[in-house]
């Protein structure tokens, strides 16, 4: 690796040319004219048993080609859960039950020539239920007389922790020191309970999938997808065929984060293909993205933490509680999350404990979403960090510079790892800089009922899972000196095919169009886990550049035999293999491919896998400034300063646009993406006239920098950025309210009229009094 | 998903009346926004592009202004922001984007008497009269308060009065729906308050005193009497207390803008 | 129901349901730039120009376009490419899939008002959802676009 011409730059993506000219290149806009179109028939309950399904009426409208119902599906267990085999995730799912678990839950499939009869056959299906009790508060789930997966079939995995008979989806305990005696001994101590919501990834383009049969009676599942391998195998599964029947083709997506990490469209037209050999698709409305998606696991966590008179940070206890909802994808593995990635961002602790119990509930099943479960610990453990901080009157800040994680410290609570490449004490004092920590702390008067107050969070997240995430790149040098780089990981946007190629084209010494860069498809691409868990950079990355090591070695291979020298007397430039000893003796690559071509039979292509032991954490350091309007309790987000140490940034301009992303995300998580439910069970959020996201005149400005370090097992030093971006809003806003208004939130969203409540009891008895326009906190 | 079996493009404004009243799954179709949102199984949809019915015909007295013309036409309008001081800018601009407000039109805000309307709240701040095919025209009060039937309103009147007029919402993000709307109107010295999402259809209240405009605890008292005369509930974008106190703090404030204490927002 | 209307420059003859959407014919015609994200009115993907208006292609009955000129992206193509490498030089495609509403959007902004400052444009784009950029790279290059210079 010689010199970087495009590591390290901001270089266009790809496939730029084609999505900013309105391409059609996504799932929907390729599906063919005449598939069958699918609709889901739901389950107006909670919880129930279907006593009776009649399709009969639905069957005879004029253009239905099939309706299913829990009697046509295989009776075995799967899971939908984007993950390595074997899941994690209990196989607690049939493709249709005959218990439903949660309002939206599918009780039959439709599919019909258009959408209007399938519409009419949905209207036409009549249901009997046995209505049951449901089971929605979580934190009354574990022993609820009420069991949500009583049935025999159910198969949980070893080592997770479960109990079905308890609503149990996983549980673990691990730790160091004696937690209860540390805290005793702390001059100051927090003790709280944290909690957030199921909130929704709300990627642009919804869950949607085609599937057609090819000419072998294979069916071929094209989908918008982050995991076109588990999706392989999660279908073959759940229809009960052999892997082989299945190839997945993922096109270009609109946007994932994590919801597209389970395959929550897939088996539908999977099944009605296999069903009937006909073309079919799947398209989700909003609505359906709300009520059958795959949210983030609402959490509870308790968080005990203490620390010396000094300020020294000594025990960390993290609890948590999370509801995976209906079902178990992602639910064991989430949780963990709260509890590593929190713990570890603090060094030396003389004791620390994580606990955790993820119970089912009749609610929305739950899944991947960026940052999964280190947002919601981040939220915790940070809340309580500034909280202690505020304790001691200490800074925020201080408290953090003092107890951080250092670049060679083992990590607390990180399964053995150290911290090989870290600048996190550099991006915090880069943060204090931007937004004028020293001015404006704790906060600025702006006006008769206005304050301005600044709130800090720190986040760190991982590079792909260790010793489980596999990247691999088969790489083949064709006519003229051109490569075919062939990859398995899902580019949802991010990039991460120019970023590969990036990579690729400096380990060879060429320019970038000299490389092809082929997304997924099952048959053709070699074996990858996924783009998820913040691994494409890292894991695949890796791959990358040693696929292009072997590539090289092979070229001067087969130029050395060729100029009849020995291979280690030739270097290749990335045009030319030139004889070391004799620099005006040397083959230009493109004749070299063309003299393999033709006759010799020695084609050059590589395949090489990635695999690493550890999972780098990048990190962060955010600081929010909001305005708080004291009247009406409005919270505005006025400015965002964020610096990144993901070690090498591999592209500046995609590594800054995915920080933007995943702050302007975490700020709407923060003040007004919430998840209601009825009394009943059903969702209230269900469309964008209710879920609200943030606009770009909700947005602020955010500011990002990066300090990068130097990752040895990273591909070019980098490790990932896709994740750590979301974390550090939620902490840093609630702080910064705090710092406004004196009101401690430890639930999210923080919506105003929560802040108005807060300042309204505050007033207490003068509140009658609506003349007054006094701040709280006097500037 | 909705259905609609017939389409008909009205030629008039009869043909149209005739053609709603034919069947009670006959509707009007005016923005179309929301429609598909919706199981409705639409006999014939009536649509009124074809009338004319788009234009805002400004005179020296007021407007006249066409149940077909878009949000945006409103919101743009130079005459309409000169006699109303920007109050039409302040209300429509909020509402989601260009291009919802280009698709939606004036009767279609009005007509279905919505309690979120921004577009309800500006116009009962105005001297407004709206002119029905068949009751004729209607004060917008007593247009507001009259059950939903089947008419069509084909107009809206508008007339120039010299009043002040500041318009306030507010909104948990930018571009949703209100939790409040309020409009303070100052006539000839006299004050009276529009305020809507209640989250109950918008209302105006007249005829509470404030003698001195000047005085914040007169001011106070104004807002806090205009919000004693409304009925307010809860939704999920607010309690129906925190909707009164927010009425009240937005009453409060168009006051001191009108007074001009303190510079717009 | 028979309707003829002018897309992208040309004359067009289709026969429609009377719930037919214009997001659908679209669709159906070939013009899969025009993207449904939400069915409510409120991400903005499916806008379109109607008459060059800038439109919810999801709340425009087909019936509507008789006579009508209806121009997407995939007939704005040349007037396009130089807000689009603008986008592209800051990497605010990411996944894409919000980009023609937004471009299409950023054209009629530019038509309609002269010079914009930074509030009109992010008021003018309020109703252009995107999940994957947070809007500041967005913001960066069409500041780019319309000449101011940054902050």
């Amino acid at each position: 690796m010689s010199e970087q011409r495009y590591v390290s730059h901001a270089i266009r993506k790809l496939d730029a040319g084609a999505l900013l000219s309105g391409k059609p290149v996504y799932t929907d806009d390729l599906a063919p004219a005449s598939c069958l179109v699918i609709k889901l028939l739901r389950s107006p309950h909670a919880h129930a048993l279907i006593e009776s399904i009649r399709t009969e009426a639905a069957r005879r409208v004029p253009g239905i080609e099939a309706i299913f119902t829990y009697e046509d599906v295989p009776d075995k267990r799967f899971t939908e859960a984007g993950q390595t085999f074997p899941e994690p995730s209990p196989d607690d799912r049939l493709i249709l039950d005959r218990r439903v678990r949660f309002v939206g839950d599918p009780v039959a499939i439709v599919a019909g020539e258009d959408e209007k009869c399938v519409d009419r056959a949905l209207k036409l299906i009549k249901v009997d239920y046995e209505v049951l009790e449901p089971v929605l508060d979580f934190t009354r789930a574990l022993d609820h007389p009420v069991l949500i997966h009583p049935e025999d079939s159910y198969v949980a995995k070893p080592g997770i922790g479960t109990d079905q008979y308890r609503n149990l989806c996983a549980s673990n305990l691990r730790g160091k020191g004696h937690v209860d005696e540390v805290l005793a001994q702390c001059a100051y101590k927090v003790e709280e309970t944290y909690h957030t919501k199921a909130v929704n990834q709300t990627m642009m383009e919804p869950f949607t999938t085609y599937c057609t049969m090819d000419i072998y009676g294979r069916i071929k599942v094209v989908s918008s997808t982050q995991i076109p391998f588990h999706v392989r195998r999660i279908v073959a599964r759940a229809l009960d065929i052999p892997k082989s029947s299945v190839r997945v083709v993922k096109p270009r997506i609109g946007g994932g984060f994590g919801a597209k990490q389970t395959s929550v469209s897939e088996i539908y037209p999977a099944f009605v293909t296999y069903k009937t050999g006909k073309p079919s698709k799947i398209v989700f409305s909003r609505e359906e993205c709300f009520i059958h998606g795959s949210p983030r696991h609402e959490m509870q966590i308790d968080v005990r933490i203490g620390a010396a008179e000094d300020g020294k940070i000594r025990v960390i206890d993290v609890h948590t509680l999370s509801n995976t909802g209906a079902f178990g994808e992602h639910g064991p593995t989430t949780v963990d999350l709260t509890g590593t990635k929190t713990i570890s961002l603090y060094r030396d602790l003389d004791a620390y404990r994580f606990q955790s119990e993820v119970v089912y509930t009749n609610t929305v099943s739950a899944g991947a979403y960026r940052g999964y479960g280190a947002t919601q610990g981040m939220f915790a453990v940070e809340s309580a960090v500034n909280e202690l901080a505020h304790k001691m009157g200490m800074d925020p800040a201080l408290i953090r510079e003092m107890n951080i994680v250092r670049q060679g410290d083992l990590f607390s609570d990180y399964h053995g790892q150290r911290a090989t490449a870290c600048t996190l004490d550099q991006c915090i004092s880069r943060v204090k800089e931007l937004i004028g920590w020293e001015e404006k702390y704790p906060f600025v008067k702006t006006g008769p009922h206005t304050v301005r107050a600044v709130g800090m969070a720190l986040s760190m997240q991982g590079s792909g899972i260790e010793n489980i995430d596999v990247g691999t790149v088969q790489l083949k040098l064709n006519d003229d000196g051109f490569y075919t780089m062939m990859i398995g990981c899902s580019d949802m946007g991010t990039g991460c095919d120019t970023i590969l190629t990036q990579m690729a084209a400096d380990c060879l010494g060429c320019e970038m169009d000299r490389i092809i860069v082929r997304g997924v498809d099952t048959d053709q691409s070699p074996y990858d886990s996924g783009s998820y868990a913040s691994s494409t950079t890292y894991v695949t990355g890796g791959a990358v550049v040693r696929a292009c090591d072997s590539i090289k070695r092979r070229i001067c291979q087969e130029a050395a035999a060729l100029m009849e020298l020995p291979p280690d007397q030739v270097d290749f430039d990335g045009n030319l293999i030139i004889d070391r000893h004799d620099p005006d003796h040397f083959m230009e690559l493109s004749d070299l491919v063309n003299a393999l071509q033709a006759g010799f039979g020695r084609i050059i292509e590589v395949t090489e896998s990635n695999t690493s032991p550890v999972s780098p954490p990048p990190f962060m350091c955010g600081a929010c400034e909001i305005e708080v309007d004291l009247e009406t309790g409005k919270i505005r987000p006025l400015y965002y300063a964020a610096v990144v140490d993901c070690g090498t940034v591999i592209n500046t301009n995609l590594a800054r646009v995915q920080t933007e992303g995943g702050i302007v995300q975490g700020i709407g998580m923060a003040l007004y993406e919430d998840i209601r439910y009825s009394p009943k069970g059903k969702l209230k959020n269900r469309n964008l006239l209710t879920y609200k996201i943030p606009s770009r005149l909700d947005a602020g400005s955010v500011h990002v920098e990066f300090a990068p370090s130097y990752e040895p097992t990273g591909p070019f030093g980098a490790k990932s950025i896709g994740e750590v971006v979301i974390n550090t809003p939620g902490p840093a806003i609630a702080d910064a309210v705090y710092n406004a208004t004196g009101l401690r939130f430890r639930e999210l969203p923080i919506t105003a009229e929560k802040v108005y409540a807060g300042l309204k009891e505050i007033k207490g008895a003068e509140d009658a009094d609506i003349t007054g326009t006094h701040a709280l906190r006097q500037g | 998903m909705y259905t609609v079996k017939h389409y008909c493009m009205a030629s008039s404004l009869d043909e149209a009346y005739k053609t709603l009243q034919e069947n009670r799954n006959n509707i009007l179709i005016g923005g179309n926004l929301w429609l598909r949102m919706g199981e409705r199984r639409v006999n014939t949809a009536i649509d009124l592009s074809g009338l004319g019915l788009d234009t805002i015909e400004e005179t020296d007295e007021g407007f006249r202004i066409g149940c077909m013309v878009s949000l945006r036409q409103l919101e743009t309008h130079e005459g309409l922001h000169e006699a109303f001081g920007g109050l039409f800018k302040k209300a429509l601009c909020p509402i989601v984007g260009v291009q919802f407000r280009n698709c939606a039109r004036v009767g279609g805000s009005l007509f279905p008497r919505f309690g979120f309307s921004d577009v309800l709240t500006a116009f009962l701040a105005c001297d407004t009269e709206v002119e029905l095919y068949k009751a004729g025209r209607k004060k917008i009060c007593e247009f507001a308060a009259m059950p939903v039937d089947r008419d069509i309103l084909t107009h809206v009147l508008v007339r120039k009065d010299h009043r002040k007029v500041d318009y306030r919402s507010f909104r948990m993000t930018e571009t949703d729906f209100p939790t409040v709307t309020c409009a303070v109107i100052c006539k000839e010295g006299r004050y009276s308050a529009v305020i809507g999402a209640r989250p109950g259809c918008a209302r105006l209240v007249e005829d509470v005193p404030l003698d001195d405009p000047q005085d914040a605890g007169q001011r106070a008292g104004f807002a806090r009497k205009v919000a004693a005369g409304l009925d307010f509930g809860s939704n999920m974008r607010g309690s129906a207390d925190y909707r009164r106190d927010l009425s009240c703090r937005l009453i409060m404030r168009c006051l001191e803008q009108l007074e001009g204490e303190v510079p717009g927002r | 129901m028979l309707i003829s209307f002018i897309i992208n420059g040309k004359q067009a003859k289709r026969e429609i349901a009377p719930d037919t959407i214009l997001l659908d014919l679209l669709r159906s015609m070939g013009m899969k730039s025009v993207k449904c994200g939400c069915d409510t009115g409120n991400c903005g993907l499916c806008t379109v120009w109607l008459d060059g208006s800038p439109v919810l292609s999801c709340s425009v009955p087909a019936a509507r376009l008789e006579g009508h000129t209806v121009t997407t992206l995939e007939g704005l193509q040349e007037e396009a490419a130089a807000f689009s490498r603008c986008l592209a030089d800051e990497g605010a495609d990411q996944c894409g899939f919000c980009s023609p509403g937004l471009i299409i959007n950023v054209l009629a902004l530019e038509r309609e008002i002269e010079d914009p400052d930074v509030n009109q444009i992010k008021e003018y784009l309020s109703g252009n959802l995107c999940r994957c950029t947070g809007y500041q790279s967005q913001l960066r290059a069409m500041m780019k676009y319309f000449g101011k210079s940054q902050e």
